[in-house]
């Protein structure tokens, strides 16, 4: 592998390499937080807090980790920083904490976290790693608010919880899309994101497992 | 034992783990290319969260809770805060366990499931479903009920998935939705599907 600049590092994983649409990492909480933009921010914030500091510390240990017990080890240090955020959330947003309910605790077992720290961290020194996880995190959090953002829109005709299209319900003009609400719409979101993205990033296209053979027309003489 | 039931069908059709809580779409996505692989995995996820789900509330009502430790004379220990640490080792713990009986006394079946038993630590759904039966204080034998549930639940989700995988890779797909596109789409209709059943009360 080429060195990697630091600036490649931070912005790789935005675009060309994002966790979710290309890597296929850590798309559980991906669809169940982004109901509304609050939540989506909430759970960015956390995730990219979380990924960078685990791949900071497990880059500042990677030489003294036992490669045999090196899971265990990774599972603890991402265990301990999810514990903090969620207990520094408990403290001062209740309220959010409790909507995000069970997806705090998830991002123990969040691909991203685990699969940054055992593939890049364990071989890059800390400064890079500590980017590597901020830049990961940030390509997440793109992913999250662009479709809490569609989702919260025209699903409720709110933005941050702010009324932005007067719902009919209301007296206003918009009839809300219920289905944006409804968990199956974040799936067709996700779905068209990544056909967005690969339409305009062709490398990222997948080799079809089978070629469609020509059609024969039989012309009828 | 109506309850008990009511709560399985709830937890398999209703709150299904994959389609509705959207918990273990990695693996989920990851491994649904064959129906056989699949079905391996879903079997296997169903046994560990059978027995990780009420292990987890055992540890958390006995030790962990608010005022648990009371028979060891310690009533305002409260020691909630390290649970996501405890169930994850307990998870792990479990897993490892299984692997090294089933390994011993039943080789056939652990050559089934192979690679799938480790990878099941860091499976989501498992995860999840410790975390919920905490939110809602479920009883241990409420536990063991939902955790067959839940894990029955999302083997179900990826052989169905996995199903119409085969199919669909025979299928015209524009270019730019080849592979995980698609498969999210098609997750989507199964998860419309799905929403069916939520009008179901019990």
């Amino acid at each position: 592998m080429s060195k990697l600049t630091p600036k490649e590092v931070l912005l790789n994983p935005l675009f060309n390499n994002n966790p979710i649409a290309l890597q296929i990492l850590g798309i559980c909480s991906a669809l169940a937080v982004t109901t509304n933009l609050n939540t989506a921010l909430v759970m960015s914030i956390a995730l990219t807090l979380v990924t960078g500091f685990s791949n900071l510390f497990v880059s500042l240990i990677r030489a003294q980790i036992p490669s045999s017990i090196r899971m265990i080890v990774q599972v603890v240090i991402i265990a301990s920083l999810v514990i903090v955020v969620d207990q520094t959330l408990k403290a001062f947003a209740y309220s959010l904490s409790k909507q995000l309910s069970v997806f705090v605790g998830l991002i123990i077992t969040n691909c991203i976290v685990m699969g940054r720290a055992e593939g890049f961290a364990m071989q890059n020194p800390p400064f890079l790693s500590f980017l590597d996880g901020i830049g990961n995190g940030l390509g997440y959090s793109a992913v999250l608010i662009a479709v809490g953002f569609v989702r919260e829109l025209f699903g409720a005709g709110k933005l941050f919880g702010v009324t932005i299209l007067q719902p009919v319900t209301e007296g206003g003009w918009y009839q809300p899309n219920g289905l944006l609400l409804l968990p199956p719409s974040a799936f067709f979101l996700i779905g068209f994101l990544i056909w967005g993205l690969r339409e305009w990033k062709r490398e990222q296209i997948e080799e079809n497992q089978f070629k469609m053979a020509p059609q024969v027309r039989k012309e009828a003489f | 034992m109506e309850h008990y039931l009511s709560l399985f069908v709830r937890a398999v059709f209703i709150e299904n783990m994959a389609l509705a809580f959207f918990l273990g779409m990695c693996t989920f996505i990851a491994i649904s290319k064959k129906v056989e692989t699949a079905i391996g995995l879903g079997i296997a996820v169903v046994v560990v969260q059978t027995i990780t789900v009420p292990l987890n509330n055992l540890v958390y009502n006995t030790f962990l809770a608010d005022g648990a430790l009371a028979w060891a004379g310690m009533p305002d220990v409260d020691l909630s805060f390290i649970g996501l640490l405890s169930f994850i080792g307990v998870i792990a713990a479990t897993v490892q366990i299984l692997e090294m009986l089933l390994d011993k006394y039943v080789p056939s079946l652990y050559n089934a499931l192979g690679v799938f038993l480790p990878l099941i630590t860091v499976n989501c759904a498992i995860m999840g479903g410790v975390l919920f039966m905490v939110e809602r204080d479920y009883t241990f034998s409420e536990s063991v009920v939902y955790g067959l549930g839940s894990g029955f639940s999302w083997g179900l989700a990826i052989a169905l998935l996995a199903a119409i995988r085969e199919k669909l890779k025979y299928s015209d797909v524009p270019e730019g939705l080849q592979g995980l596109g698609i498969t999210f789409i098609t997750i989507g209709l199964m998860s419309l599907g799905f929403m069916s059943f939520s009008g179901v009360q019990l």
